[in-house]
């Protein structure tokens, strides 16, 4: 497998919810070697302003199509920029970089949390036929737009909501043991903010649950040169977020 | 014009080492050069420069390691590297199967360990070293020998007692005088003189009142910062004999030639590379057509050529 730069152009660009775009872009190449948990690293300009690419997750690939979407939040001049490429447009992509999700399993429970729900449609697709059950969270009901997405793939749902504006009040991690204890998990993928990430592996752990998750990094160069995204192993060792991860296993990562 | 002409038209020779074109890779933006094989052919690339190499295995810095600011980036990585050992028996013996000088970064916490890194590396597969006595982002070391003549020199002299091999030495733009540093250099030994290293700087984010860089302050690096290096190729190569090799914010090919006119015999490509993976070659490319336009013969003829007699 190996990465490439393709000039992908722009299926479609909509906006699914307030400051959310889905971005679906044509590149068969991408499509057959793309699997889930790797990520996309996108030019949104050919001048210098923003410098950077950026790194957006892989959130669905319809290989019949020949395309893949990503999922994205407007938060800066990049995704700002971004959004503005309209249908047929041309955007010079990167991909697929990172390693993905390992599909071994049998009934999986996903873990979501905010934009961390993106890149685990592409892997709830991926796990298809398989049952599969899905536990998110978000500051609110508006943020958790997201339950539509997955009410198709999904046959269960879990929510919790900051406020309580939608599902039960809290954070995820609240209700994942009585979660674990009444299913009958044989693997967890989470992925979100990281101290979220880190509470479900210290669960999981606890339930003796293999656990995989992926982590959010800044980067630049997205192939493991600048050495940006690096964070502590649980063995000492460096891990590079974007060419080790974005996914790891629990253990790696967090003691 | 055949092919082997148009290869003579771009090749140099930097204190020795031998490149097929002027275009090298900057230390610690292209990896150890295999990271990059997906995307260019390495063999294609005037020198590979490795990242930032130390004595010891070091971890670099915690919390947020880049920033983007307008037209560039800050970054404090920390000098994160697995260590010499690991280098010279992990990464070189896969870099030795491309045809492409590999030059090693070097940086150490006093002037003794710069010439135990010389020693040990001098061995088959290594071109050249580059001394990073300009690192902004570790206490030690590195940007406290680079800003001192005299520290430097004696970082120059060490490394040319411990080692066979050409030695360039990278400046910190970061200095009063950069010309006095590099005449300092020059005169204890060093075969070559690169710069400009990142420029420090910082970045807070105005809402949280934080630093956004979790080392407070970083280097900066891309196309901000090219005509202060263009300004200082120029000053340091009018100063010195041996060749320059000039580097900050280079993204062209015209970007390139502007650095040669003002007096690099070869440039390096940093920051460009995590933008556009086809940048060292590409520019390579564009350098070429450039000298075919002006119905030039060889590169060394535009070195130094900037026409500031005129004005």
């Amino acid at each position: 497998m190996s990465k490439m730069i393709v000039k992908a152009p722009v299926v479609q660009q909509r906006e699914i919810a307030k400051s959310v775009y889905q971005l679906t872009l044509h590149s068969p190449e991408l499509t057959q070697q793309a699997v889930p948990g790797q990520f996309i690293h996108l030019r949104v300009t050919e001048n210098y302003q923003p410098l950077l690419r950026r790194p957006l997750s892989i959130s669905s690939v319809n290989r019949d199509a020949g395309t893949l979407s990503t999922i994205y939040r407007i938060v800066g001049q990049g995704t700002m920029q971004l959004s503005t490429f309209k249908t047929d447009a041309i955007i010079d992509c990167m991909g697929p970089l990172g390693k993905g999700f390992d599909l071994q399993c049998h009934t999986p429970l996903l873990i979501g949390g905010g934009m961390g729900l993106a890149p685990l449609v592409f892997l709830a697709q991926r796990l298809c036929p398989r049952p599969l059950e899905i536990l998110m969270g978000g500051r609110n009901e508006q943020e958790l737009f997201w339950q539509t997405v997955y009410r198709d793939i999904c046959d269960k749902i879990h929510i919790t909501t900051d406020d309580g504006s939608l599902g039960r009040r809290g954070f995820t991690v609240d209700i994942l043991p009585d979660l674990l204890d009444k299913g009958t998990f044989d693997r967890i993928y989470a992925c979100g903010p990281r101290p979220m990430l880190e509470a479900i592996a210290a669960i999981a752990k606890q339930f003796a649950i293999p656990c995989q998750v992926s982590l959010e990094e800044h980067m630049a160069c997205g192939v493991g040169a600048c050495l940006s995204c690096t964070c502590a192993g649980t063995d000492g060792k460096r891990r590079k977020v974007c060419t080790d991860g974005p996914v790891f296993w629990a253990g790696e990562v967090f003691g | 014009m055949t092919a082997e002409h148009n290869l003579g038209l771009l090749s140099v020779n930097i204190a020795g080492i031998k490149m097929k074109t002027p275009v090298m890779t900057a230390s610690g933006t292209f990896g150890f050069g295999l990271e990059y094989s997906d995307f260019v052919d390495i063999n294609k690339i005037g020198a590979v420069v490795v990242k930032g190499t130390t004595l010891l295995s070091r971890s670099g810095n915690s919390g947020v390691r880049i920033a983007e600011t307008p037209a560039g980036m800050l970054n404090s990585i920390g000098l994160e590297n697995p260590g010499v050992e690991a280098f010279l028996h992990e990464t070189l013996p896969v870099l030795a199967k491309y045809d492409v000088p590999v030059i090693v970064n070097i940086a150490g916490n006093t002037v003794e360990e710069y010439g135990e890194l010389a020693k040990q590396l001098d061995v088959k597969g290594v071109a050249g070293l580059e001394l990073n006595i300009s690192c902004p982002n570790v206490k030690q070391g590195g940007i406290a020998f680079g800003t001192n003549c005299e520290s430097a020199a004696s970082v120059v002299r060490m490394v040319k007692k411990s080692t066979g091999l050409p030695v360039i030495v990278k400046l910190s733009p970061n200095v009063t005088d950069i010309v006095e540093m590099a005449k300092a250099v020059e005169a204890a030994g060093a075969d070559a003189i690169s710069l400009i290293n990142t420029l420090l700087g910082m970045a807070i984010d105005i809402h949280n009142r934080k630093p956004i860089l979790g080392n407070i302050v970083g280097g900066l690096s891309g196309p901000a910062v090219k005509p202060v290096a263009v300004r200082m190729v120029w000053q340091v190569a009018k100063a010195v004999k041996v060749p320059v090799i000039g580097m900050g914010g280079i993204m062209t090919a015209e970007d390139a030639v502007e650095f040669m006119l003002a007096g690099a015999s070869a440039v390096a490509v940093g920051t460009a590379n995590f933008v556009n993976p086809y940048a060292t070659v590409e520019i390579a490319d564009g350098i070429r057509e450039y000298l075919n336009q002006q119905g030039l013969m060889q590169v060394s003829e535009i070195v130094g050529k900037v026409r500031t007699e005129e004005w």
